[in-house]
């Protein structure tokens, strides 16, 4: 115990320190140039004696003192996981979508908000999960497909009050044609080079938004957007179809239900097809695969296409959630939050893709009174996930295993 | 020897950007042979061989493949037609299952049936990729990564197998393993074979034929046995 304390405590010692010094010009700066340490000392203080705590404990129960209490504890979860594997998988599925689909009749509107929050981002991670995760093409301008699909229903339905589940697809269909706009020029690069193009090509679709006035309104946005709408049977003079717009949130929140389960669908399928075969071939060595016989140029074409489907159904959907688009919402720092979501949960893994756009839409909402920490907390997440899970919260299992499944 | 060669380059010039890499190579691949490649290290074997494979681009000359050009074909048809390389380095796909990078090799098939049978015998040549066909490809070690791109290739049913430099970095006792196989799938199946290696004893002793390359021009050509046995290349290639 004393002698591992020894060796971590030093390496402890120097980190908090090291932490004091990032966390002190942090939140000691103020506005007016003034330097303080009071504030930066308490939180500091706060954070290290959680920390020794935690490393009391690790470094108990690695002395084997706790051992009283973890191994009764252990068997309980090794048990308990195995019951839930005896369980099939459609089971689970079946159970989780039950509960999505109840979920509404519990909770309040803010919950409901942040479920079609979560629900929209997981189209829009599953859907980068194809270019990054399978096709191995790193898109960090991922979410101006996301804007094309806003701006489509936006422009639709204000200028020609087009109906959302008419745009829809069409939303997805101009968002697949900016995807090969998009992807065509940048096929022949690899890694660096098109992490910077996509990059750039993603400001481009930003800036454009921003500054044709004349179709987009600029920074102003626009607003007026219809939100879905049904036709319901009435008898009321006559029997006829009534339009009505679903303005209820919970309804929105089954239509984007729809949306997410129709895209993990899709995107199951593409991963255990040929296709999604043949992807991550290209991801793992283009050259190999060319020689195998892979159309890699149509292939990586195809992915930022059907990437690019989701994002657009995604946006579409935001357009007309929020009634209102503005260039504002697809920035970069969008980009990289699904990016991050999807690093997160765990690169080419369905479940782990939507724990991590869970965790990290939800949590940011739990810890709503550490609003202004909240980018140095999400940073410090990362960095202790990328160090303690580099392959995310649910890693892939094998990115496929198609046929061993066929087997089994 | 069969009249109509199956393969042939006529005076290929490539280039990489700036780098002349091929300056007029001219060979010919007569089906049912084994025609080796040596040459030192960049004398441009492992660039005439992507070359063939529509990797790297032609800048001069013409290669025929079946008595039709093939230079403008596209890299991913030339599978379909019967060309199929095991390059450099082997180059499997690391994360994908050993089974994985062998169904990958017959990509272009439909024929399930047809692709399960070679899929058996694939691990019949090589037992261990049996073994180890829910494991990763990266996982393997160097002489078995060498037999899974073989195989792999094997998969795609070639006519004509271009193999680079099977020998690289492997242990005797491998190398003459995948050279044993090399000959199986040549006499058995009739698979025509073209071989780069820098290990030019090993080479010349399997093949009927061979070219000595330097710096991207064919300086030799002649049965395998006499340049084995001729001494200028013994003293430069053989360590002599
Ligand atoms: N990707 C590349 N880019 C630039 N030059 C290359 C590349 N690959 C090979 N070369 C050059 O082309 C020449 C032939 O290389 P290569 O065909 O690999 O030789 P070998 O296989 O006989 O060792 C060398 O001079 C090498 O430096
Ligand atoms: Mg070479």
């Amino acid at each position: 115990m004393i002698r591992e304390f020894k060796k971590i405590g030093k390496i402890y010692v120097f980190g908090m320190l090291w932490l004091l010094g990032l966390i002190w010009p942090m939140v000691g700066i103020h506005k007016d140039g003034s330097l303080s340490f009071g504030r930066a000392f308490t939180i500091w203080s706060y954070i290290v004696v959680g920390t020794f705590a935690c490393l009391l404990l690790y470094l108990l129960n690695k002395s084997g003192y706790l051992d009283k209490a973890t191994k009764p504890m252990g068997r309980v979860r090794d048990d308990l996981v195995a019951k839930a594997r005896a369980v099939p998988v459609w089971i689970w599925t079946l159970v989780a979508l039950a509960a999505a689909l109840i979920y509404p009749l519990f909770t309040a509107r803010y919950a409901h908000d942040v479920a079609i929050q979560v629900l929209i981002y997981i189209s829009l991670g599953l859907g980068l999960n194809i270019v990054v995760g399978l096709a191995g093409l790193l898109d960090l301008g991922y979410i101006a497909f996301y804007g094309v699909g806003a701006y489509t229903y936006a422009l639709l339905s204000v200028h020609y009050g087009m109906s959302f589940w008419l745009c829809l697809p069409v939303a997805a269909v101009l968002a697949s044609v900016a995807g090969c706009l998009i992807g065509y020029p940048t096929l022949r690069m690899r890694g660096d080079y098109l992490a910077i193009v996509t990059l750039g090509f993603g400001e481009i679709v930003r800036l454009i938004l921003n500054n044709w006035m004349s179709l987009t309104n600029g920074p102003n946005g626009i607003l007026g957007i219809k939100p879905p709408g049904i036709y319901v049977p009435s008898f009321e003079g006559g029997f006829h179809f009534e339009h009505i717009y679903l303005k209820k949130l919970y309804f929105l929140y089954y239509i984007a239900l729809a949306i997410a389960v129709v895209t993990i669908v899709a995107v199951r399928r593409l991963n255990f097809s040929r296709i999604g075969r043949a992807w991550e071939s290209i991801r793992e060595d283009e050259t190999a695969a060319e020689l195998m016989g892979v159309n890699t140029f149509m292939l990586k074409l195809l992915a930022y296409a059907m990437g690019a489907v989701f994002a657009g159904l995604a946006g579409a959907f935001f357009a007309a959630r929020m009634r209102f688009v503005s260039p504002e919402s697809f920035t970069f720092l969008e980009s990289a939050m699904v990016l991050s979501m999807v690093v997160l949960g765990g690169m080419g893994s369905i479940p782990g893709i939507i724990l991590g756009c869970a965790a990290l839409i939800v949590l940011p909402e739990v810890f709503r009174e550490f609003e202004l920490y909240r980018m140095l907390v999400f940073g410090a997440a990362m960095t202790v996930m990328m160090i303690f899970r580099p392959a995310g919260l649910i890693p892939a299992k094998r990115v496929g295993t198609r046929s061993e499944e066929k087997e089994g | 020897m069969a009249a109509e060669p199956i393969l042939e380059l006529q005076n290929v010039h490539a280039s990489y950007g700036n780098i002349k890499a091929l300056k007029g190579v001219s060979l010919k691949v007569y089906p049912g042979e084994i025609v080796a490649i040596i040459g030192a290290n960049g004398a441009g074997k492992s660039t005439t061989l992507m070359t063939i494979c529509g990797i790297v681009a032609v800048d001069e000359g013409d290669i025929l493949y079946q008595g039709r050009s093939i230079t403008k074909v596209a890299a991913e048809k030339l599978p379909v037609m019967g060309l199929c390389q095991v390059p450099e380095g082997r180059r499997i796909f690391p994360r994908l299952t050993v089974h994985e990078n062998l169904e990958l090799g017959a990509f272009y098939r439909r024929d399930r049936e047809g692709i399960e049978k070679d899929m058996q015998r694939v691990y019949e040549l090589f037992p261990v990729l049996k073994e180890r066909k829910r494991q990763q490809g990266g996982t393997l070690s160097g002489g078995e990564q060498q037999m899974l791109a073989i195989g792999r290739a094997l998969m795609s049913r070639p006519k004509v197998l271009l193999m680079d430099e099977p020998s690289l970095g492997l242990a005797p006792l491998i190398v003459q393993k995948i050279f044993d196989i090399i000959h199986e799938v040549n006499q058995k199946e009739g698979t025509t074979i073209l071989l780069v290696e820098q290990n030019a004893n090993l080479a010349l002793q399997a093949a009927q034929r061979g070219y000595v390359l330097e710096t991207g021009r064919v300086t030799m050509e002649d049965e395998a046995e006499k340049l084995l046995h001729n001494a200028e290349i013994r003293k430069a290639y053989l360590g002599e």
